[in-house]
């Protein structure tokens, strides 16, 4: 009787440990075959229509209807967006998530309310920050442009990249700030000579966090940086961007011009992935004096 | 025996929220002698310690009454200059916590942060300091590398050496030879043996034997409380409390 017992919860663990397997195996499948069909589909459609003059030209005249020109307006604009953006962003977040963690690291309360409400901006839709900016912009009299399109994303940006930050610095071993606290470190020496130096590599992956969202975000720059053919040469004029370039030419009923979406697509994956990559060889220069 | 005191703990009583865990407690720590916190796991010797250069403020819910006195300043007083005071106590930890970065860097941190930047002073006040915790023999031709590739032996060795870099009075040590393997234990023993000469060294421990091998003072502790104090003669070898007997004969563990 008991020994049949045994038999059958050996059978149960097996088969529990059967089912998740194959659970686990069909939702690792699911991830990369949908990663891999985004990323050739994309390649399939857009490479054929990439040339050299995609990347090196503005708009012609004509150039949504098939003819020539490229979206060199656009590439320009995302990079001085999502490049300004990032920087704001960093200059507000670092100095926060440093505060969160080495200055306020006794009030516990404090430190989880302001994690709460930074939870709570980041669920927010990004529609709803560009409609934000675009009301404030109307508030205060400006016109779509690259500034009011960099603070919106800028605010948009902020949550993720605090929080990101937090995640990176709650790492650090207690062991080490009480080092650098007992050789009579001030608490900004702690934060910038040593808990920098040690989260530089979770940093800056944070930093890339927050740059994929705000190159690849077109709701929150549709109302506030507009779109246009040229490259901008100041803060006040209005700018193009990637995801917009890609909205606009996919929305034609010319093939050739869809295609071109897809190329734009192409454009924007590469760029996301090159500054992917540089940064990380970066931060591998500082991950060998990592302390564990 | 016991000469002039550095450190003067009055009536120090912690409370961590609701828990009481430090009971008044009153004790002289004399100076150029190596003073043992000895006692069984969770009876507050590493509070104890952390409350001298006030690491403890680092902690949620700490509450401190009472006095340290350090030199005639009261330690705990919150408008002194805790940065100052933090300098004058080298700290060596359970585990050593080299800073990220080089070998170099660990020693000239403490110094830069003072002002002191002339790279011919650093460079010598280098090969001083890991001279003096017998390091320099092996890391003369690394000094650029990350301390972090060291060995925990060694690493727990720069720790000291960084301690000692912004010329403390007093060396804290949290059961520095927790982490180590016999070997590199022996030898910050041997270190700590060398260095009582100029230095005030407070080290917490829970190993007899080790208390036993370097220990000048000791402060025995139990539950919050010190049991009993005395030089190491009179605490080892006739002790009065019947809780200190127990552990030193070993019954208690």
């Amino acid at each position: 009787m008991k020994r049949k017992f045994n038999l059958n919860r050996k059978f149960f663990k097996k088969l529990e440990e059967l089912i998740f397997r194959v659970l686990m195996i069909i939702s690792t499948t699911i991830i990369i075959v949908a990663l891999l069909a985004i990323i050739i589909s994309i390649l399939i459609k857009g490479v054929p229509s990439l040339s050299w003059e995609m990347i090196t030209q503005t708009p012609k005249g004509g150039y949504y209807f098939g003819k020539e020109g490229g979206i060199l307006n656009a590439i320009i604009g995302s990079l001085y967006l999502s490049g300004g953006a990032t920087f704001l962003a960093l200059v507000v977040s670092l100095p926060l998530a440093l505060y969160m963690n080495i200055h306020k690291m006794k009030e516990k309360l404090v430190v989880n309310i302001i994690r709460l409400f930074l939870d709570i901006l980041w669920g927010i839709p990004s529609i709803v920050y560009g409609a934000f900016g675009f009301a404030l912009m109307v508030f205060l009299g400006l016109r779509t442009s690259l500034l009011a399109g960099i603070l919106t994303v800028t605010l948009f940006i902020i949550p993720i990249m605090v929080r990101s930050m937090d995640e990176v610095l709650k790492t650090v071993p207690r062991g080490l700030i009480e080092a650098s606290f007992s050789l009579g470190s001030t608490r900004s020496e702690t934060s910038f000579r040593v808990i920098l130096r040690q989260c530089i590599p979770g940093l800056i992956t944070a930093i890339l966090l927050a740059f994929g969202r705000a190159i690849g975000d077109a709701a929150a720059v549709l109302f506030t940086a507009g779109y246009t053919d040229y490259i901008p040469t100041s803060l006040s004029q209005p700018t193009a961007t990637l995801p917009l370039s890609v909205f606009f030419q996919l929305g034609s009923p010319i093939p050739e011009v869809q295609n071109r979406a897809y190329a734009s697509a192409v454009v924007l994956t590469v760029i996301v992935l090159i500054i992917s990559i540089s940064s990380r060889a970066f931060s591998m220069k500082y991950q060998k004096n990592r302390i564990k | 025996m016991i000469n002039g005191s550095i450190i003067n703990i009055e009536g120090l009583n912690l409370h961590i929220g609701n828990k009481h865990i430090l009971k008044d407690i009153n004790v002289k720590i004399p100076e150029k002698k190596l003073t043992v916190i000895l006692g069984p796991s969770g009876c507050g010797k590493t509070t104890l310690l952390k409350s001298l250069n006030r690491l403890t403020d680092l902690y949620p819910e700490v509450k401190t009454q009472g006095k340290i006195f350090n030199g005639g300043i009261d330690i705990l007083n919150p408008k002194i200059e805790i940065t100052e005071l933090r300098k004058k106590m080298g700290l060596l930890a359970q585990s050593p916590y080299p800073l990220p970065m080089s070998i170099y860097d660990n020693i000239t941190y403490g110094l830069r942060i003072s002002g002191r930047r002339k790279k011919r002073y650093l460079s010598k006040r280098v090969e001083y300091y890991l001279r003096q915790v017998s390091l320099w023999e092996e890391v003369k031709d690394r000094l650029k590398d990350p301390a972090s590739a060291l060995s925990i032996g060694q690493q727990q060795r720069l720790c000291l050496a960084r301690g000692l870099s912004v010329d403390p009075d007093i060396i804290l040590a949290d059961e520095p030879t927790s982490a180590l393997d016999p070997v590199s234990s022996r030898e910050i023993e041997e270190l700590f043996l060398k260095l009582k000469q100029r230095y005030t060294i407070v080290m917490v421990t829970h190993i007899l034997r080790q208390a036993r091998r370097v220990a000048d003072y000791v402060i025995f502790m139990y539950l919050g409380e010190i049991v009993e104090h005395g030089t190491a003669e009179q605490i080892f070898e006739n002790p009065q409390n019947q809780i200190t007997k127990a552990y030193i004969k070993g019954t208690y563990s």
